[in-house]
């Protein structure tokens, strides 16, 4: 008689949650095209934090970043939108139900293009949610054509040179009023698993720009969405840790050389040795490093801003904390009473 | 319903030589933002207490203060509420438009002027009533600077002493409209008397026109049909609303929020039961409601035309996506900025099959602010039970008019969640596909973020059974066919129509929404002048029941009456129709922004019969060229 063989313990999280419910369809973009990376990244997040899948929901634009949700966190609930609308369609999902945890994920043309204007208002309303751009400076899905973070003078395979600067979508979600806004490299897996995990705790709006380099159509020397500039010009903001409150804090951190900031769920992030001193919560000063790193061609990473504490879109609505979706219907629909009241105001 | 028998005897003492009782119209031309507002309605509400069923109609400019407004006030003692085309007693208020307002006037009837304007030199051939309203106003009004907001009210007391209004009813109808503002009451009372005794002292009534109490108003209400809406919204059971303002929908979430506030926060937490959010643009009013939609709540949006135009992406989304919500669109006049603040049924078309591909979508079309009401609530019905949007097609003379009605009835059925999985249809059905018609309706099941059911991703993009992306032909067309077998659905669940048949009448009339009130008094107007009898249809949504085509099929000729050029309706009518009913179908078509009229339809019809010389029709009144702000 075989010997049974034991079977080995299986992996789970501390939700009990094997990764296979955190996994997604496989991709159908590019080999080595930055945004896979992304999706890695995501799944590790997720299934880390223990977030049940099931509380999630994953939306996009249209694009080859706006594919992606189809490949992670097969479970959760997905919504691959119209072309730069989003946000909109996330904004409506968390009203309907507060609870869920909501990432979106676009493009630099789905964003910083045709859905400027919901990217605007996302960001001023302060919707809770993750909100992703995948930023490789050009059109993927058309197949190449400038993005409005195109590099200045950069130019097309068909000799077009691009004569308009780019937009940062950091230093414009900071301004308009997203109180978490990072900025991060596909390749990076350690300091993009962080700014995941952190932004998981937030509440509110967590705008986190990753440079993904189109690899098929932007991926050329003198491209700052390349695997080989960014790699070269990525400006860390010191070394990113971000611990879970759930996780033993004491552990980890040397506060001489740290700064920490708490999250809304009690979380600490820690950015060890800053450079001069930088300070995530100081608005004007994200926005100067921002202006700064950027003039010497060279683009800064980590959490840029973080503001714990202030109010997303859910609260200032004052909504009851049921979700809306399931309240039941005498909580729903007024009464008889109501109604005769209401027609005799009219007579 | 307090009525007064003595008002009719203080004006029946003065001398005319015919009377006309309860059946006129009464126009007031003024300018906008003078504060006429107040004093229309107050005379509306009036003869509206006194009995009298009665309509009101603005006639408004696209701008917020000094452009001419036309306000129209009709007396029916038969219950004919429609726009009346001839004016019987103009109020000449506006000095810019008098001359004009007065020329358009049909010999004999009354105009009520501001002295200075001598507006009686105009012509020999109406009865002229001068009143100076300055010197009245300074007498009554010491603040120089309140004078012009109770002139107004100055034309309201003197209508009031001509035409028999009773004056306890004026004062009460004047109190309900301003509510607790206890001063403006004061400052209007005086104004209202003061033209009272006016009139009573220096007029001699001269024209025929008479208010007496009846009692076909007892129990109604007077409302808009944006409050109508909105309250019906509110009755469904909506918990997310995002909106953009545009003329004429904004007062419809704007009374949605009032409603809201009052009726919807919670009363032990006072937290809101729902979220109102408005908007940066239309696109993003129908994202979050598909976003909501998606989510599983009752979610709905409010445009016009212009939001219409950019929610066609997102319409073919939410279609193909099946993607549940509801969308008002109070119809102005289009193309591109239009005519804002007129009235139009010239969405019809685009909105049926809003977005690009194959999009077919459902509207409701509301006649009556009870129906505002009531398809209001049918709408997330039919919203949810078919996973799509649902287009409740209102207009800007239903939605922003204030109108009589039966009280609104409170909600008997239960709401209607449509095919939502759950455990246990989950073991009937075995296994689940999204996109999966297994009752063969076309309609599939879904599952909701948050519900514990299996997960799906929804995608604008081919999609297979199981809402996996798909190119396969096989797929595409499997799945439009099934969206097409469900709207085939969607035909026995909407609202029917209305049908009135007239035994042996060759002339059947099809009509919708707000031309009903005009096609109602038509009819009677062919049978009664012209001895020609008509059947109705008012069709009352889109998908077209089987009433439609039985109908058409009874009748020699089909007259399609609707307020656009283009003859929208009649063009969805002849998609479905058989060669020899489309060879039937004739239009009325009346769209110069007023609210359609009966005399225009009735001269229509005779004239396509051969029954009158189209020389012999009259042009509509308000001709005076307006000059519209954009917005
Ligand atoms: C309304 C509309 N206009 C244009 C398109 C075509 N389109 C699809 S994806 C895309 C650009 C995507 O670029 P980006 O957001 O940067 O994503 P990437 O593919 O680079 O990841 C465009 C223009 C569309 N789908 N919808
Ligand atoms: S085209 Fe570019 S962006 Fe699109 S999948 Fe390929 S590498 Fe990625």
């Amino acid at each position: 008689m075989p010997e049974p063989t034991p079977t080995a313990p299986k992996k789970t999280n501390r939700i009990g949650l094997e990764p296979q419910p955190y996994r997604g369809g496989k991709t159908t973009l590019c080999a080595g095209c930055g945004h896979n990376a992304i999706s890695e990244r995501i799944i590790d997040a997720f299934y880390e934090m223990g977030v049940d899948p099931a509380q999630v929901v994953k939306l996009s634009g249209i694009g080859c970043s706006s594919k992606s949700p189809a490949y992670f966190l097969g479970a959760a609930h997905g919504f691959n939108a119209v072309h730069g609308r989003m946000p909109s369609v996330a904004t409506g999902a968390v009203l309907a139900n507060r609870r869920l945890i909501a990432i979106g994920v676009s493009g630099d043309g789905d964003t910083g293009a045709i859905g400027i204007g919901q990217f605007v208002h996302a960001m001023r309303r302060n919707i809770p949610m993750i909100y992703i751009i995948e930023d490789n400076g050009c059109y993927g899905l058309t197949k190449g054509q400038f993005s409005p973070t195109a590099d200045l003078g950069s130019t097309l395979k068909t000799g077009v040179i691009n004569d308009l600067p780019p937009l940062d979508t950091c230093a414009l979600a900071i301004e308009l009023g997203a109180s978490f806004v990072a900025r991060s490299f596909s390749g990076d897996k350690k300091q993009l698993l962080s700014i995941l995990k952190a932004s998981l705790s937030h509440r509110g709006m967590c705008m986190i720009d990753i440079i993904s380099p189109c690899v098929t159509f932007n991926d050329h020397e003198g491209s700052t969405k390349s695997y080989a500039y960014a790699k070269d010009h990525d400006e860390p903001l010191g070394e990113l840790n971000f611990v879970p409150f759930f996780e033993d804090i004491s552990v980890e951190y040397d506060p001489g050389t740290t700064r920490e900031v708490t999250m809304h769920d009690g979380s600490k992030l820690l950015l060890k040795k800053v450079a001069e001193d930088y300070d995530p919560t100081d608005k004007l000063a994200a926005i100067s490093l921002i202006h700064e790193t950027v003039r010497r061609g060279e683009f800064p990473t980590g959490i840029l801003y973080i503001e714990p504490d202030k109010d997303d879109f859910v609260t200032l609505l004052d909504l009851t904390a049921e979700p809306l979706n399931t309240l039941p219907l005498d909580r729903i629909r007024p009464s008889r009473e109501a109604l005769d009241e209401i027609m005799e105001s009219l007579r | 319903m307090a009525t007064s028998a003595g008002a009719a005897h203080e004006a029946a003492d003065q001398p005319a030589t015919r009377r006309i009782v309860n059946d006129f119209s009464i126009q007031v031309a003024t300018v906008n933002g003078s504060g006429s507002q107040t004093a229309n309605l107050v005379l509306l509400r009036s003869l509206f207490q006194m009995g009298v069923p009665v309509s009101g109609k603005n006639m408004f400019p696209s701008n917020i203060a000094g452009l001419p407004t036309w306000f129209t006030i009709r007396a029916n003692k038969d219950g004919y509420i429609a726009r009346k085309k001839e004016v019987d007693f103009l109020v000449a208020m506006n000095p810019e438009t008098a001359k004009e307002d007065v020329l358009s006037l049909h010999p004999g009837q009354a105009v009520l002027y501001d002295e200075p304007l001598k507006l009686n030199a105009l012509r020999t051939d109406l009865i002229f009533y001068p009143v100076p309203f300055d010197r009245i106003v300074a007498e009554v009004c010491k603040d120089a600077k309140l004078r012009r907001l109770v002139k107004n009210m100055i034309y309201d007391g003197v209508l009031s002493r001509l035409l028999g209004v009773d004056m306890a009813q004026m004062e009460q109808a004047l109190r309900k409209q301003l509510g607790k503002k206890l001063k403006a009451v004061e400052l209007n009372l005086g104004a209202l008397k003061a033209g009272h005794a006016f009139a009573a002292e220096h007029l001699i009534k001269q024209d025929p026109y008479y208010i007496e109490p009846m009692d076909r108003t007892a129990g109604m209400i007077l409302v808009e049909g944006n409050a109508a809406g909105a309250l019906g919204s509110m009755m469904a059971g909506v918990t997310v609303v995002a909106w953009y303002p545009i003329t004429p929908s904004s007062s419809l979430p704007e009374t949605l929020i009032a409603y809201m506030r009052k009726y919807r926060v919670d009363k032990t937490t006072g937290k809101a039961t729902f979220a109102i959010v408005q908007a940066e643009d239309e696109i993003a009013s129908i994202g979050m409601v598909i976003g909501a939609g998606w989510a599983g709540a009752r979610a709905m949006t409010s445009t016009a035309g212009p939001g219409i135009s950019l929610m066609s992406e997102f319409a073919g989304l939410a279609y193909y996506a099946e993607v549940p919500g509801v969308v008002f669109d109070i119809q102005r006049v289009g193309p591109s900025t239009g005519l804002p603040t007129r009235t139009a049924q010239g969405d019809m078309l685009t909105t049926a099959t809003l977005s690009h591909g194959d999009t077919k979508q459902i509207l409701l079309i509301p006649a009556s602010v009870e129906e505002c009401y009531t398809m209001a609530i049918d709408a997330f019905d039919l919203a949810e039970r078919f996973q799509t949007l649902v287009f409740v097609m209102s207009d800007l003379d239903l939605g922003m008019n204030t109108w009589m009605s039966r009280a609104f009835p409170y909600p008997e059925k239960p709401i209607d969640r449509g095919k939502l999985l759950d455990a246990a249809s989950l073991r009937r059905l075995g296994e689940w596909g999204r996109y999966q018609d297994v009752d063969g309706d076309g309609i599939p099941y879904r599952t909701v973020p948050g519900d514990g059911m299996a997960a799906y991703f929804t995608r604008g993009s081919g999609h297979n059974t199981k809402g996996q992306y798909s190119e396969r032909p096989d797929d595409y067309v499997q799945n439009m066919e099934r969206l097409a077998r469900k709207f085939e659905t969607a035909r026995s669940h909407v609202p029917r129509p209305d049908v009135e048949d007239a035994a042996g009448a060759e002339i059947g009339i099809v009509g919708y929404g707000t031309s009903h009130w005009a096609i109602d008094e038509c009819r009677h107007q062919l049978a009664r002048e012209s001895e020609v009898r008509t059947g109705y249809l008012r069709l009352r949504a889109y998908p077209f029941t089987e009433e439609l085509s039985a109908f058409v099929d009874r009748y020699e000729r089909i007259y399609v009456v609707e307020q656009n050029r283009d003859a929208q309706m009649a063009m969805l009518m002849r998609m479905e129709m058989r060669p020899d009913q489309i060879a039937k179908v004739r239009s009325v078509l009346h769209y110069n922004g007023l609210p359609i009229d009966a005399r225009s339809v009735t001269d229509d019809i005779l004239v396509q019969e051969g029954l009158k010389a189209r020389t012999e029709v009259h042009a509509d009144v308000i001709s005076a060229g307006m000059h519209a702000g954009g917005e």
